[in-house]
């Protein structure tokens, strides 16, 4: 009882300081149950004066590589109740406390009439939040950590981006996607998951089922704030009293994709973490492929080398191995993620376009692997 | 002039089959279903019974079941459709990683990928669903029909699967099995048994695939299978051209194949009708003969040898007389001459030289002849071995099901 008035104290006090900086702000409202039909009840995210903007509390994170959603750009956000911290982890998700509410907004820059347009990531993002006139917003996907555990809510932006509505069934969006310069257009239909695909890709352990966050990691998050330039985004949050338990040193650290200076394979390896890893790992969905591509994962034939594939149907391409050495183009792991068909495609959710980079990047670093997969020359190296 | 004859050719063929074609187009689907039943799955609680009343329904993406315990129930096989045809996302038709999971009753049509995955879980009974490529067999059909994985205590009955570009129906992964009264037909395989230990697989019926029932070991995987019992089936007449994609573990399985076991162990064969399946009847096999060997294609610790299979008490019937591939073609004539056929036994020859004492493969079927095609020799060698395999195994157990009183009634193998 005692402890229960002291928390309600707290909270007020709390709400109090915030109300008193910000002008007609509800705080952050965490619904510890229900599915409320607006991403306005939450108040996370704010549409005022033409800007997306972040509610008080609320930081935005970025990460060194992020899984590839057609093209999308994705504004991520997380907030704790207050006086709450998360405990780090060296490999897992970070453990968040009761109550924490992730955001991830998907939306792209406006082209020519309706319009999206395919440009690099973090261009334009800032602390106030994102500029609507330049901005197509398509959804807003929430995770939230409640006492049974994580729950994740879709909401899909209206045209006037003044609201987002709950879309548990999902929605299928019809978008034009070309280059500032016109070039390369391409018309694809933008699938927003249902709630059950959401846990296609959180649910990280297929044996327990829980929803589990997939980019609040420390090697994804080791990384300078776009939004605070020369803070460390870990070192940040220990500072905001929001991260528990960082050591001092020895914090893994993936590559950023677009970083020339990152060896391929870094980068590779770093692409496939977190495009892959959290279904093909020794406890996800696809441990049924015996094909691991976790960050954690050491042995060649375990990330494909000259391993055939398990149940990949036509998803083969006709080839034979996941990774032929020095042969990209015989490879099944580049075959099935330069498909766009349902049956063969890699990642199996949640994009409808290829990832051009991507496939570049991971058929160069196949390029150069060494040998090959014929069992009459063993010596097969890894550069 | 030859191009304007085929064409006429293909014209007067087309009339034809416009004037035989009789069965009325398939009515337009139900779009608007599908977020009434992604609704209906996300909110199940266990023990709910979803009811899909008869009608055909369109879906666009794929269905997904997360909560133990639950029902689906359609108004019949050919009554009530989930059609994946216009499907844009998803691998699977209904994806469902939950336990005490029932499906019956209903079709799935026509998806991209696999018709029904179910991806970990205990209980789980599959019983009058049907899972069909309506456009026949094309490589471009999904991999699987009805696919239970990593699963416990597994009931696949009445049901049927046509057209998948792997197999119809597949349990990898799994323990604790029964298939029964199952119909598969124009499948690359029929069914197939992967990685599973206990499979009960009888009274069912393969027909028109590449293959017909297969038990097969894949490598590194955390479990190798071992224990299936093949009884009471009719495997007749598998003679499809493989459609499977190249690299797909059953590209490698010849068309005319009627039972195939490779590189598992405990294999019970007896008491079924095999008959017409051109290459032969039987094939056992390693892994070796797959052509997916490598050095470092394998875990050290996978056992690529079939190893402990009992073949007895079958009925065969004709069959071994056109085999698929050059190779096995060249073996038949020259072994056989142009009118003969292979036996009903085809064995690829390799044996586990570092296998403890008994028997690898015991063929104890009558007259039926095993042919040892001598691959391990490069295929110089291939003799009739029949009475050198000639002997006998213990039967192997019965699989039980929790609360499953048919299976009770199963006998267990006949003594032969």
């Amino acid at each position: 009882m005692k402890r229960m008035i002291v928390i309600g104290a707290a909270l007020v006090l709390a709400a109090m300081s915030l109300a008193g900086c910000k002008r007609n702000e509800s705080p952050v409202q965490f619904h510890a149950q229900g599915q409320p039909q607006s991403l306005s009840e939450w108040h996370v995210l704010d549409v005022r004066d033409g800007r997306l903007r972040f509610n008080a509390g609320v930081e935005p994170y970025a990460l060194n590589t992020a899984l590839f959603s057609d093209y999308a750009h994705k504004l991520r956000t997380i907030w704790m109740p207050a006086g709450t911290k998360a405990n780090y982890h060296a490999q897992d998700a970070f453990d968040f406390p009761v109550g924490t509410i992730i955001s991830k907004t998907f939306y792209y820059p406006r082209g020519e009439g309706d319009a999206v347009l395919r440009v690099a990531e973090n261009a334009d993002e800032t602390r106030d939040g994102l500029d609507l006139s330049k901005v197509r917003l398509i959804e807003t996907r929430l995770l939230v950590r409640r006492e049974n555990g994580w729950v994740a809510l879709p909401y899909v932006w209206n045209a006037e981006q003044t609201e987002a509505t709950l879309a548990r069934a999902g929605e299928t969006i019809p978008l034009t996607l070309h280059k500032p310069d016109g070039s390369a257009k391409q018309d694809f239909a933008y699938m927003v998951p249902d709630e059950n695909q959401c846990a296609g890709c959180h649910g990280t352990n297929n044996t327990t089922r829980e929803l589990h966050p997939i980019g609040p990691k420390a090697r994804h998050l080791n990384r300078e704030s776009p939004w605070h330039p020369g803070e460390n985004q870990l070192a940040r949050m220990v500072a905001l009293g929001r991260l528990e338990g960082l050591p001092k040193d020895g914090v893994p650290h993936n590559a950023r994709l677009d970083d020339a200076t990152a060896s391929v394979q870094d980068r590779a390896r770093a692409y496939l973490d977190v495009n892959c890893g959290h279904c093909h790992s020794k406890v996800g969905p696809a441990d049924t492929s015996g094909l691991w591509l976790d960050a954690g994962t050491e042995e060649p034939r375990r990330l494909g080398l000259c391993k055939p594939p398990v149940a990949a149907g036509q998803g083969t391409g006709d080839h034979l191995f996941d990774i032929v050495p020095g042969r990209p183009q015989d490879s099944i792991l580049v075959y099935r993620m330069d498909s766009l068909d349902p049956g063969a495609m890699m990642p199996e959710l949640g994009r409808s376009t290829v990832h051009e980079e991507g496939v570049a990047l991971i058929s160069e670093w196949i390029g150069a692997w060494l040998g090959s997969c014929s069992s009459a020359d063993p010596n097969v190296a890894m550069q | 002039m030859k191009r304007i004859i085929l064409g006429m050719a293909i014209t007067s063929g087309l009339a034809m089959l416009a004037g035989c074609q009789q069965q009325p187009a398939a009515p337009a689907a139900n779009a608007d279903y599908q977020k009434v039943l992604i609704e209906r799955l996300l909110d199940a609680k266990p023990g709910d019974v979803i009811e899909i009343p008869a009608g055909r329904y369109a879906f666009d993406r794929s269905l997904t079941l997360r909560v133990n315990g639950v029902t689906i129930r359609g108004a019949g096989m050919d009554k009530t459709i989930l059609s994946f045809k216009g499907q844009k996302a998803g691998a699977e038709g209904l994806l469902v990683n939950a336990g005490d999971f029932t499906l019956e009753n209903l079709a799935i049509e026509d998806t991209k990928g696999d018709g029904l995955k179910v991806n970990e879980g205990e209980n789980i009974t599959i019983r009058g669903v049907r899972v069909e490529w309506t456009g026949g067999p094309k490589t471009t059909n999904g991999a699987y029909g009805i696919y239970p994985v990593q699963t416990t205590n597994v009931l696949i009955e009445d049901s049927v699967a046509i057209g998948a570009s792997d197999a119809g129906i597949y349990v990898g992964q799994s323990k604790n099995v029964v298939v029964r009264r199952n119909r598969a037909e124009r499948n690359v395989a029929g069914i197939e048994i992967e990685n599973t230990i206990g499979a009960d697989v009888y009274e069912n019926t393969a027909t028109e695939n590449t293959g017909g029932i297969l038990v097969f070991n894949m490598p590194n995987l955390p479990q190798p299978g071992h224990t299936t019992r093949v009884y009471r089936n009719q495997v007749i007449a598998n003679n499809t051209g493989n459609f499977a994609a190249k690299g797909a573990a059953v590209a490698s399985v010849p068309a005319g194949s009627g039972v195939v076991i490779n590189s598992n162990d405990k294999v019970e064969i007896f008491d079924n009708d095999i008959a017409d399946n051109q290459t032969a009847n039987v094939i056992v096999s390693s892994y070796f003969s797959t052509g997916y060997m490598t050095e470092k294609g394998v875990a050290k610790a996978f056992d690529p040898y079939p190893e402990e299979i009992a073949i007895h008490g079958n009925r065969f019937k004709g069959g071994g007389d056109k085999p698929d591939g050059l190779d096995l073609k060249a073996l038949k004539v020259a072994m056989f001459g142009l009118g003969g056929r292979l036996p009903d036994v085809l064995w690829d020859g390799y044996v586990n030289a570092q296998r403890p004492g008994g028997a690898q493969m015991c063929v104890d079927n009558g007259d039926v002849a095993t042919l040892n095609a001598d691959g391990p020799n490069k295929y110089k060698n291939p003799s009739v071995v029949t009475d050198a395999v000639r002997c006998k195994l213990p039967p192997l157990p019965v699989v039980t099901l929790p609360g499953d009183a048919a299976a009770t009634s199963a006998k267990a193998a006949p003594a032969a």
